[in-house]
């Protein structure tokens, strides 16, 4: 097993993600361009992935014990940078070069840049085939007790890719498979149900053979339990609705479609990042 | 200069997809990795033979070309070597962005097969008959461009994609062609060959316009021309040593092949010659233009992929730069 720490309880959990929020913050206001509004959204679930789900080593990224995260929404990675770098895969300093010419942290994730990064995305909707095709490899590896998660946007449902590959999962019976998807309702043009329906979401994928969960996305224990019970379903590939809040902890962001694809200006930053820093004084005071 | 070792006498026929159905059960049988995936054309595509030996490591994806090298990528990120098949109007055809992500600057060693792809294709008309793929994969950083000129080479081809690192197209035809290479006919990825050694024209040839480029040599050779022809099995990379070295020798080049010539083979020879050693250059193939049904001998006469158009075209050249060969 890898050096994560596993026996975080959840109050430390959610501090982490807390602080993944802020270097997105940061990281997208330095960059002047990026996603806000999904990597917000999903700080919860890439905590909960690498600080107690995922079997993985930062210090070797290439274990072939490692369980295989696959993140099909491109966009969304500055979170996943930020959640490697607070997991041990690299300094932290290195969030900074976000977009930066020569920085190992592309505007969208490439695999031959960043150890960790397990595949090349951005273009929307081959993720999860991607993800069918290392749930077969390990299955005819007879590694089966290696898991292959992948995170995908509702948004990208739209592409017809994904649907070939939620048949395939399915004939297949992908049993080491779970697909993460985050339901935020909004995409770059406007909420989902305007720019091209989803709904019913939970029925499109049980009819296509999936294990339905669905969860509150921005609940990191309903996040670690869902997984968990998809690791006890053996006779079908598991989908997890996850819910969530784009531009989840900044207040001015929650909910707003055109936080999709815009970063933050330096006053919208500092704005974001006192609301997060006291966690609208949950946590602790701007002050201590 | 290497023996070619070609087929003499009375040639066989054979389809190139064949080939590349033998060539994938032989690499299936050497490599354990090697794993094949098909979007519902698997006995079209020859890939029955691989699929019928080894059931577990064949993949039924439907008709879904996105998926099929998608799903390809994810197999080689788990250590496979997949070969993925269908149509080469739908693939590469219809998923070359995700080729072009996903394998490409992935850089994941997935090989594509594109079968039914030319003119030749015939009855089925143009939708079927896939001209463009050349230039589509051409373009692509990373990949290798292949098109064999028999069912000998595809097999060859094949086995040599097995253990390639990068990602590789394969160029496949339907109908049965002329078999002329023989077992021991040298090939190697990013190697052309020198078929017919000569000094007046140099025809660089690929896929089953080799065969027309050998016809046509013979013909000229009526003429007292010698015409020399390079075969070019690798697309891409080229083959540039050996063509600007011909070139330079015969000042005059013919491309050939079955294919549009806007970002195929001919494309690649203007961009080498234009840059690198600037030749007088006819391009024999599809002039930006769609198929249409009919004979795959009609349909080659009709857009020009015969031995007649090669020789006519070497005749063309030899006639508009004769003053240069002269002065």
């Amino acid at each position: 097993m890898g050096k994560v720490p596993r026996q975080l309880k959840t109050a430390e959990l959610e501090k982490i993600a807390n602080d993944i929020r802020m270097d997105v913050i940061k990281m997208l206001e330095h960059a002047g361009s990026g996603h806000s509004a999904g990597p917000l959204g999903l700080a919860d679930i890439f905590t909960a992935l690498y600080f107690k789900i995922l079997k993985h080593d930062p210090g070797n990224p290439d274990w072939d014990e490692r369980d295989i995260l696959v993140l099909s929404s491109g966009h969304c990675v500055p979170v996943r940078y930020a959640t490697m770098a607070h997991a041990g895969y690299f300094d932290k300093k290195e969030l900074i070069s976000l977009r930066q010419f020569g920085t190992r942290l592309q505007g969208h994730p490439e695999r031959l840049r960043l150890p960790g990064m397990e595949t090349t995305s951005g273009p929307l909707g081959s993720g999860l085939s991607q993800a069918c095709g290392m749930a077969l490899g390990l299955r005819m590896n007879k590694a089966q007790h290696r898991w292959v998660y992948v995170v995908m946007s509702d948004g990208e449902l739209d592409e017809g890719n994904s649907w070939e590959a939620a048949m395939l999962a399915s004939k297949y019976k992908l049993n080491n498979l779970v697909a993460i998807i985050d339901r935020n309702n909004i995409q770059i043009e406007g909420p989902t149900e305007i720019v091209m329906p989803l709904e019913d979401l939970s029925a499109k994928w049980e009819s296509f053979g999936w294990h339905v969960l669905e969860i509150d996305g921005n609940d990191i224990e309903a996040v670690i339990d869902a997984c968990a019970m998809a690791k006890a379903i053996v006779e079908r590939p598991v989908a997890i609705v996850a819910h969530t809040i784009p531009g989840k902890g900044v207040d001015f962001m929650e909910y707003d479609f055109h936080w999709h694809g815009a970063p933050p200006n330096h006053e919208q930053a500092v704005k974001a990042l006192k609301e997060l820093r006291t966690l609208g004084g949950k946590i602790r005071s701007e002050h201590q | 200069m290497t023996e070619m070792h070609l087929a003499r006498g009375e040639l066989d026929k054979e389809d190139i997809r064949l080939g590349f159905g033998k060539g994938l059960l032989e690499a299936g049988k050497r490599h354990e990795n090697v794993v094949a995936l098909c979007a519902d054309l698997t006995e079209s595509t020859r890939m029955n033979l691989f699929a019928d030996a080894f059931p577990e490591r064949f993949i039924q994806v439907g008709v879904a070309e996105q998926n099929l090298v998608t799903v390809g990528s994810g197999l080689a990120a788990m250590g496979k070597i997949p070969f993925v098949s269908s149509y080469a109007a739908f693939s590469p055809g219809r998923n070359w962005e995700q080729i072009r992500t996903t394998i490409c600057l992935n850089d994941q060693p997935v090989k594509i097969a594109g079968s039914h792809a030319g003119i030749s294709v015939g009855a089925d008309g143009a939708t079927h008959q896939m001209l463009e793929d050349i230039a589509l994969m051409r373009a692509l950083p990373n990949m290798v461009v292949l098109a064999p000129a028999d069912s000998v080479e595809a097999a060859k081809a094949t086995l040599a994609m097995a253990t390639d690192e990068r990602p590789n197209y394969i160029r496949l035809t339907r109908e049965a062609t002329p078999v002329i290479t023989t077992d021991n006919t040298p090939f190697a990825i990013g190697k052309a060959f020198i078929f017919r050694p000569g000094s007046d024209v140099t025809i660089v040839s690929t896929g089953t316009m080799t065969y027309q480029a050998m016809a046509a040599a013979q013909m000229l050779a009526k003429d007292y021309i010698r015409a020399e022809v390079i075969h070019a099995p690798t697309i891409k990379p080229l083959d540039s040593d050996m063509i600007l070295d011909s070139a330079a020798r015969t000042r005059l080049v013919v491309t050939a092949e079955e294919a549009q010539i806007n970002g195929g083979l001919g494309g690649a020879v203007a961009e080498l010659l234009s840059e690198q050693l600037p030749t007088p250059l006819v391009r024999v193939g599809v002039r930006d233009r769609f198929g249409e049904s009919g004979k795959p001998e009609e349909l080659l006469k009709h857009f020009g992929l015969t031995h007649n158009h090669i020789a006519m075209a070497a005749h063309h050249l030899l006639m508009n730069h004769r003053h240069q060969r002269t002065g």
